[in-house]
């Protein structure tokens, strides 16, 4: 083609120009994000139920297995228990004058205890797992990507989705419900230090109060809903490491994306179940 | 040691010589670009072919293709009369056991001892247990030249050329049909790189292996090759053009009058500067 014919009047067929034209690619923009998010969800879907696929065929060797239950959960235990404890502490904090306005600072047990049986404690649990776990499973994945680690696994006739994400998955979802539980204790112990030891509430009423309004269908409430935490955590870090861009900066990404959409997901999941977990309670115990 | 390039065998065509793998019509494209268009290569069992072509010319995506880490866009891959895109995926991995892939960067996990290394396909397969495991690994230790000493170190605690010894130890010891080399003399010294090629060369005589070496190191190609393709990147290729430029045994490279082969067995620039400036 020469020069002349590059040049030639606009074809009938072109965008129209101006502001229509900028609506236009704005509106298939907006498409391409929606698509692209519709895939992704696919993808992430088709991603969790491989992974499921394969621990119905084979479980991943106890070695492996074991070093991710340490990895995951054993050493996750010491930062969960200390946020834990302050945020118990600090809810005493924060609530204690409001509840003293009213000559309720007896009361206060049960609150901090119901909120970190049913709210804090697993989602303060799931949260530090995200950021301490999450974000390093898709670095350490993403790295294995970068390098090739996984295409030699893949290779080597060993499946990466069994090798690698199945027992980052079942130690998440293991460990998660011990991580909660002791974010809950480490909540209910600081909080009544804090109650006891600064505000000089009584222990008797105090302890009694928070019998009264947290029991075995609080508990049960919150570790249901952190199991659920545990399984996003792992499949959307793993996908994340999976599918992670070349170079150091594809590595940082993934590890924030993960990080971001897991504590995004369980944000979500934790509004989803609270919702399903109510309906049901009272469904069965319709007068409570 | 291997000093200086030397002929080997050159390609059977007997009938005897089934095709082990074969790449027929193969296109591979990432989003709208295409890398690889059309590619059919062959490659009868014990033969040593070395794939070569500039950077990004989709050598290394042909490779991945041929055992499946890539699916291609169209065509397809046999493998001893078997469509890769047929099999299920157990019926592949169990398949990739009779491959062997040595990684540019080697690709050792990081987590493990070259021990647990070169050991995985063995512990993973045969189930066999660690110590046994680690007498095999011993044994392909010293093939490769490395003492029994590395096995307990790290990957990251060993040289360069150290772990693509390690890569081709951990290869062989499923003891493969197919070897798959991935640049396997890039980044080294002069004196590694031929006891690289020299290793290659060894390995087909001691296992009758069907090697597939992709490189753009020519003194390697040929060195080890029984036969050299060379590959154009689809971006240069002119419409209708193959992308397979070349087919060949080596004492063929050498002589051939085709412009763009000269050029790359030469290592000359001609007009790639002017064409680069342009693009």
């Amino acid at each position: 083609m020469s020069s002349a014919d590059t040049t030639a009047a606009p074809r009938e067929d072109a965008p129209p120009p101006g502001r229509l034209h900028s609506v236009n690619d704005q509106i298939a923009d907006l498409g391409e994000v929606v698509v692209q998010a519709v895939e992704e969800i696919g993808d992430i879907t088709i991603f969790a139920w491989r992974t499921l696929a394969w621990l119905t065929r084979r479980w991943p060797s106890r070695d492996v297995l074991f070093s991710s239950l340490h990895q995951i959960g054993v050493r996750s235990l010491p930062v969960v228990a200390l946020t834990g404890t302050f945020i118990g502490m600090v809810l005493a904090g924060q609530a204690y004058y409001q509840f003293r306005s009213f000559g309720m600072e007896n009361r206060l047990g049960a609150m901090i205890n119901l909120s970190m049986f049913r709210e804090l404690g697993p989602v303060l649990a799931a949260t530090m797992l995200s950021g301490r776990v999450g974000s390093a499973i898709a670095a350490e994945l993403g790295t294995m990507r970068v390098t090739e680690q996984i295409d030699a696994l893949t290779s080597m006739g060993a499946n990466p989705l069994r090798y690698l994400v199945a027992p980052r998955f079942l130690a998440c979802l293991f460990m998660i419900p011990s991580l909660t539980i002791m974010a809950i204790f480490m909540g209910v112990v600081g909080g009544a230090f804090y109650c006891i030891y600064v505000f000089d509430v009584d222990p008797y009423f105090y302890f009694q109060n928070a019998q009264q309004a947290a029991g075995a269908w609080d508990l049960f409430y919150g570790v249901f809903k952190s199991g659920f935490f545990g399984a996003a955590i792992a499949i959307i870090s793993c996908y994340r490491g999976f599918h992670c861009a070349p170079g150091a900066e594809g590595v940082g990404r993934a590890s924030t994306i993960a990080f971001v959409q897991s504590f995004v997901v369980i944000l979500v999941l934790d509004l989803g179940l609270s919702i399903v977990l109510d309906r049901l309670y009272f469904f069965f115990w319709p007068g409570a | 040691m291997v000093d200086a390039p030397r002929e080997n065998h050159p390609p059977s065509s007997s009938p005897a010589d089934a095709c082990l793998i074969a790449a027929r019509r193969v296109t591979v494209r990432f989003g709208r670009q295409a890398v690889l268009s059309d590619v059919t290569i062959e490659t009868p069992r014990g033969q040593t072919l070395a794939i070569i072509g500039e950077s990004g010319c989709g050598k290394t995506v042909l490779l991945k293709t041929l055992i499946g880490l890539i699916e291609p866009s169209d065509g397809r891959v046999e493998f001893d009369g078997q469509r890769l895109d047929r099999l299920g995926e157990q019926a592949l991995t169990k398949l990739r056991t009779r491959f062997g892939f040595v990684f540019q960067q080697a690709a050792l996990f990081d987590s493990m001892s070259i021990a647990d290394n070169v050991a995985f396909p063995l512990r993973e397969h045969r189930r066999l247990a660690r110590a046994e495991a680690y007498e095999i690994v011993v044994d392909r230790l010293s093939e490769v030249g490395l003492p029994a000493s590395v096995m307990v170190k790290k990957p990251a605690e060993l040289s360069g050329g150290m772990r693509k010894r390690v890569g081709l130890a951990r290869a062989l010891v499923m003891q493969p049909e197919l070897l798959l080399y991935d640049e396997p003399t890039t980044g080294l010294d002069p004196i590694m790189s031929a006891v690289i090629n020299e290793l290659i060369v060894r390995t087909r005589q001691q296992h009758n292996v069907t090697s597939i070496i992709v490189t753009h190191d020519m003194h390697s190609a040929l060195t080890v090759a029984d036969r050299i393709v060379m590959l154009m990147p689809t971006a240069r290729l002119r419409s209708g053009a193959q992308q397979v430029v070349f087919d060949g045994t080596p004492a063929e490279v050498r002589a051939s009058t085709d412009r763009h082969v000269r050029q790359f067995v030469r290592g000359e620039a001609g007009e790639r500067l002017t064409e680069m400036n342009a693009g």
